[in-house]
């Protein structure tokens, strides 16, 4: 491979093994039946497999797993992609086809029909994780296609999870494996530069995408998304440049001009806390930040009287041990020994164990003692329980028979549920266990 | 209304659509329990023509509340799209990664008036900018596949809607051999668009309706029930085709936008462009719904004090539904023209006065035992008072003209209202409250001026500035001369003039600043006794001052307030004959609207005499009646129990309770062995009291049951 095409620098780094079968091969000698290529997000999979396959012009399918979700629109994209290999119409009416028997069967007929008999077809899976949750034997199946339609044809999976993930129970066919490792900062520093815009110099782009990497670098190894925050940030790059204020030269001014603007673009558009788009709106106008508010800072949630209410007793009866209610809710609770109260193994904060399960009934309790007037257990104090398991701000535990007397977590934050207790001057960390 | 089953609170009569439909029946119900059959006709008739007009009104209000998001999100969509379509070739967008627009609209958790918003939003997409529309509930999506399903059969269908029905056949794909997949959806678009194009001349209307290139709008309505994997699956797919189609997603979120990045991880929400609308809040929105509806004098049918406290408390406690709000208030309006034989003149001034003149006997009687008529006849003199309790004639003379005062109060009243509402609203702490429909409720309640708080507003009134109080007169001014009010001028030329003293003072301040102040010549001494000396002169002089000018004027000006007060916000039901007009039964829109099952269902098993009005289960205090129902027995038999209670104890002490009317002679006789009716009776009872949930089997003991309830004793 690197002997081919050493000029496309995604490809470059990559280990040789891939094309070894097609390379030094004939077309018509038979390879290994299926190759199993994983590697991190973005390290170059579905790329390479793509460039190497249609440079070589070697017949092949091409299919996503995520966009296929059943085995019965896998196995048919296959086919189509197959039929429609030589011949640019699309049928109409693709053969229905169920089953992996079936497919074998037409798999073979579509070979024929395209005459490629003599020559290794691939079939890449990309995403094949998602093979997983299919029909337990299309994973094995497809490893061993070559074997049950008996012609010449290689399986590749692409994933971004080890082999050891994918081995069924019951054993299967052990393709042969290659691993994609990541991209180190030498090599997204060269693949960068290499997609330099027209108008301005490789090397002018080249500075640019090393003050790039020096900021992005530590927190973002993503190369589709280092390129795609790369295209936002150029042209702010390129400003003084333009207005004539610093030479091409100059990286020490640029660097100055840009270094901030990046910071800022980490904390928002990278975190998608303002949209892309906002984003160049916002170069354009030279507008403030300040006009925009990030998605966080709408965080604050309006709720009902009582579902406020019903929110922070979920959250007392969460967070707090179930033999601390008396002590926090009764009025008359006697003298209770603190040494003894404050168990040993309890020491340990509640919030570090996270939210544990409680039931309806200890919920109401704590309502009733929590809310200053009286609260009638309406039908509507009911429903607003249920509509807060729908905004995901409780969730049910375990089975939800209503009879069974159901149990929910709260699912809130310290910060979230302390706004809302500020709003109804509840003061909710002196009924916290943890905060004694 | 009443119904023919056996537990009672939980019966919302909701005057549905359907309903009205077959209004033989409906009307039948309404008849039902008057002795007066010509009114309830014309009652049912007013009460239909007035939910109309309820109903016109807040749709029209909710539409103009809704123009400014709509506006905002139709611009993004049309925004996304012509970067799209342009710059193809440029260098950014090359290597810029493509993202799906998005759009978050932040709705509020009162998730019953999403249904509505949605439908118009939809309405709003369809009229301007794309017939491609797909609206999705997490319920029809529990997988990719279903959602999938659900999307291409709503596009395709809205497809065979715009074009004519020639091409119907051709469309017409039974969905089953339809491939739910991108590329049928991207074939799809690509034929539709086609067919459009090339129908151009044909059709100009369609396609300067709708763009060039229409988006396919996909909107979630509730983004917070789908599951996680469903969202990123779907994002994923469309993601890798969005080059070739031009798809919008809109996410409706209720609780914040912070939901996104919950749901999805940042290899997804990567691939989203994400803008947030933010939906007026539901407050605001109850604000303006009172505000048009509930204080104006547009509807003869206006709501009591406890009424709107109810009906307000149920929003603010409970729900936060605009939608639940009016159908509340539409509630009402059925209640009291089915209830009320009078508010047959529960209409306009004018058919009112003609009603008046038809009303039949039994009608006058009516009207002779309101309350507040008889107190009106007591305040007459004695002639007055046998000619109005004994010739109808006269009755309705009185009555005519009765109605015409209440009409003029209500005139005056609600712009009087409003300009208090001026003044308490800017008061620091606002001891009337801060919106106008707190206010509104404690005018109705009694009256306001003997109440604390409005003397510690106009205490607080009177402490304010100059530029305050002139931009608030002048508010008063708009608002009065904006009203149709008949007495309003005098008003408005006494706070006219009280504006010009105020331009006046300004000028004699300006004049008198040249004078030399006090403080000027304190700054000539410079010895600290003589310096302590004119301090306390000066301070000992400030306390003895008169009042300025400035300050006369403010008395003056809150003085003329609270005499306006005092006259036009008389409460409601001072007034003679407000029962007509004033619905104000608040215990039964309670029972209706805020309905306690399980405080129904204790009374129905704990007191059965409380429903089924049987002399034979009237008891007395705490005994267990044995003619009660055998459910009320074990019912009454478990309260007393523990946590588990033991079946065997239970069945002895029901076949106690049951065979205790026999005497002790039957008693005898089966003393140790429990009749097999009895048994049977007992197993039946504690099967139902298991069906309504209070017990349930236990597997901790054997022969034990564990009650689900507590208290309730």
């Amino acid at each position: 491979m690197r002997r081919r095409r050493p000029r496309e620098p995604a490809i470059q780094q990559r280990p040789g093994g891939v094309g070894v079968g097609a390379e030094r091969s004939e077309r018509q000698q038979l390879s290994f039946p299926s190759i199993f290529i994983y590697g991190h997000t973005s390290s170059g999979k579905t790329y390479v497999m793509k460039t190497l396959l249609n440079t070589l012009q070697l017949p092949h399918v091409f299919v996503n797993c995520v966009e296929c979700f059943t085995s019965r629109l896998l196995l048919e994209e296959i086919l189509i992609q197959l039929q429609n290999h030589s011949s640019e119409t699309r049928r109409a009416s693709p053969v229905p086809c169920d089953t992996f028997n079936d497919f074998v069967r037409l798999f073979k007929q579509a070979l024929v029909s395209q005459n490629l008999q003599d020559q290794t077809v691939y079939v890449v899976l990309d995403r094949a994780e998602q093979l997983r949750e299919m029909e337990a034997n299309i994973l094995p199946a497809f490893l061993r296609l070559q074997e049950l339609t008996d012609r010449n044809v290689t399986v590749i999976l692409l994933s971004e999870i080890v082999w050891e993930m994918f081995r069924p129970n019951t054993g299967c066919f052990e393709p042969f494996i290659l691993y994609f490792p990541d991209y180190s900062i030498g090599h997204l520093q060269k693949i960068l530069s290499q997609n330099h815009p027209p108008e301005y110099s490789a090397d002018f782009y080249s500075a640019y995408i090393n003050i790039l990497l020096g900021v992005f670098y530590m927190v973002c190894r993503d190369l589709k998304e280092l390129q795609h925050l790369a295209a936002l940030n150029f042209s702010k790059y390129c400003e003084p440049v333009v207005r004539k204020e610093a030479k091409e030269r100059d990286t020490r001014k640029l660097w100055k001009n840009i270094e901030p603007h990046l910071k800022k673009a980490m904390q928002t558009v990278y975190l998608r806390e303002i949209s892309s788009s906002q984003w160049e709106r916002l170069q354009c106008e030279e507008g403030e930040l300040g006009q925009i508010k990030g998605l966080s800072a709408h965080a604050h949630v309006e709720l009902p009287y009582y579902s406020k209410f019903l929110l922070i007793a979920a959250y007392l009866a969460s967070y707090n041990p179930v033999r601390t209610d008396k002590r926090f809710f009764l009025k008359h609770h006697g003298k209770i020994k603190k040494t003894n109260f404050m168990k040993k193994h309890e020491k340990t904060s509640n919030h570090l164990l996270g939210p544990k399960p409680f039931p309806l009934d200890r919920l109401l309790a704590i309502l009733y003692s929590i809310v200053d007037n009286r609260v009638a257990p309406t039908a509507n104090i009911f429903s607003q329980i249920t509509s807060l398991v729908t905004l995901q701000l409780l969730s049910v535990v375990g089975n939800n028979d209503q009879l069974d007397g159901p149990r929910y977590k709260c699912t809130v934050s310290l910060d979230f549920i302390r706004a809302i207790a500020r709003t109804v001057n509840f003061d909710i960390i002196k009924y916290l266990y943890d905060f004694l | 209304m009443s119904t023919r089953s056996l537990s009672k609170g939980c019966f919302v009569f909701k005057p549905s659509p359907k309903k009205r439909k077959v209004s033989r029946t409906t009307a039948y119900y309404f008849r039902e329990g008057s002795s007066d059959l010509e009114d309830s006709e014309l009652r049912f008739a007013t009460c239909q023509s007035l939910q109309k007009q309820v109903k016109s009104e807040t749709e029209q209000i909710e539409e103009e509340l809704n123009e400014q998001l709509f506006d905002n999100l139709v611009s993004f969509l049309r925004r996304s799209h012509s970067a799209f379509q342009e710059k193809k070739t440029e260098w950014t967008c090359r290597t810029k990664s493509r993202e799906i627009p998005t759009a978050a609209l932040v709705l509020g958790v009162n998730v019953t008036d999403h249904d509505f918003t949605f439908r118009s939003l939809s309405e709003v997409l369809q009229n301007n900018v794309t017939p491609y529309i797909a609206l999705l509930e997490a319920k029809d999506c529990p997988g990719i596949k279903n959602l999938m399903q659900k999307l291409l059969g709503q596009l395709m269908n809205c497809c065979i809607d715009v074009d004519s029905s020639e091409e119907e056949d051709y469309e017409h794909v039974s969905r089953s051999r339809v491939r739910c997949s991108m590329t049928t959806l991207i074939n799809w678009y690509e034929s539709a668009t086609k067919r459009t194009d090339s129908e151009t001349p044909g059709k100009k209307r369609t396609s300067s309706r709708h763009w060039q290139s229409p988006p396919v709008v996909v909107i979630f309505k509730d983004m917070e029930s789908f599951t996680t994997k469903v969202l990123q699956d779907f994002v994923v797919i469309s993601s890798q085709h969005i080059g070739e189609f031009p798809l919008v997603l809109i996410f409706g979120i209720a609780t914040s936008p912070m939901i996104i990045h919950s749901l999805l991880p940042h290899s997804v929400s990567s691939l989203l462009c994400i803008e947030l609308f933010q939906s007026l809040s539901c407050k605001d929105h109850l604000s303006t719904i009172i505000d048009k509806i509930l204080l104006t004098t547009q509807f003869p049918l206006k709501l009591s004090e406890k009424v709107l406290q109810v009906l307000i408390n149920i929003f603010l406690y409970h729900d936060f539904s605009v939608q639940n709000f009016i159908k509340g208030f539409q509630l009402c309006i059925v209640e009291h023209f089915h209830s009320n034989p009078l508010s047959v003149l529960c209409c306009q001034l004018e058919e009112a006065k003609r009603r008046v003149n038809s009303l039949s006997h039994n009608q006058c009687e009516n009207v002779r035992r309101l309350p507040s008529f008889r107190r009106y006849v007591e305040s007459q003199v004695s002639e007055k008072q046998i000619a109005l309790l004994t010739v109808d004639s006269s009755l309705k003379e009185a009555v005519q003209k009765l109605l015409e005062d209440l009409n003029v109060y209500h005139e005056n009243y609600f712009p009087i209202l409003r300009c208090l509402h001026v003044f308490t609203s800017s008061l620091p702490k606002y001891p009337l409250g801060k919106q106008i429909r707190e206010l509104h409720c404690a005018c109705l309640e009694n009256r306001v001026w003997e109440t604390e708080e409005y003397e510690s507003s106009l205490q607080l009134a009177r402490m304010l500035n100059k530029s305050d109080l002139v931009t608030m007169l002048q508010k008063c001014v708009e608002i009065l001369v904006s009203s149709p009010g008949r007495e309003f001028d005098e008003i408005v030329e006494k706070l006219k003039e009280f504006l010009t003293q105020f331009q006046k003072l300004e000028e004699a301040y300006q004049e008198r600043d040249e004078s030399i102040s006090p403080q000027k010549e304190l700054q000539k001494k410079t010895n600290l006794y003589h310096l302590q000396k004119t301090l306390l002169e000066l301070k000992e002089s400030r306390r003895s001052k008169k009042l300025t000018k400035f300050e006369m004027l403010r008395f003056e000006v809150v003085d003329y307030i609270d005499s306006l007060v005092r006259h036009y916000l008389v409460p409601a039901d001072h007034k003679t004959l407000h029962e007509i007009v004033y619905f104000n039964t608040a215990s039964v829109l309670r029972e209706h609207l805020n309905a306690a099952p399980r405080i129904a269902l204790h009374t129905a098993l704990n007191n059965p005499y409380s429903y089924l009005k049987s002399e034979a289960l009237k008891s007395d205090g705490g005994s267990i009646s044995n003619k009660a129902p055998d459910i009320c027995i074990a019912y009454k038999l478990h309260l007393e129990c523990g946590r588990l209670i033991n079946l065997a104890d239970w069945l002895e002490a029901f076949s106690t309770v049951v065979t205790a009317a026999e005497g002790p002679t039957a008693d005898a006789a089966s003393s140790d062995q429990v009749d097999d009716v009895i048994h049977a009776r007992f197993i039946r009872a504690v099967s139902e009291l298991e069906l309504l949930g209070f017990i349930k089997p236990s597997k901790q003991k054997t022969d034990h049951v564990a009650r689900l309830t507590w208290g309730g004793c």
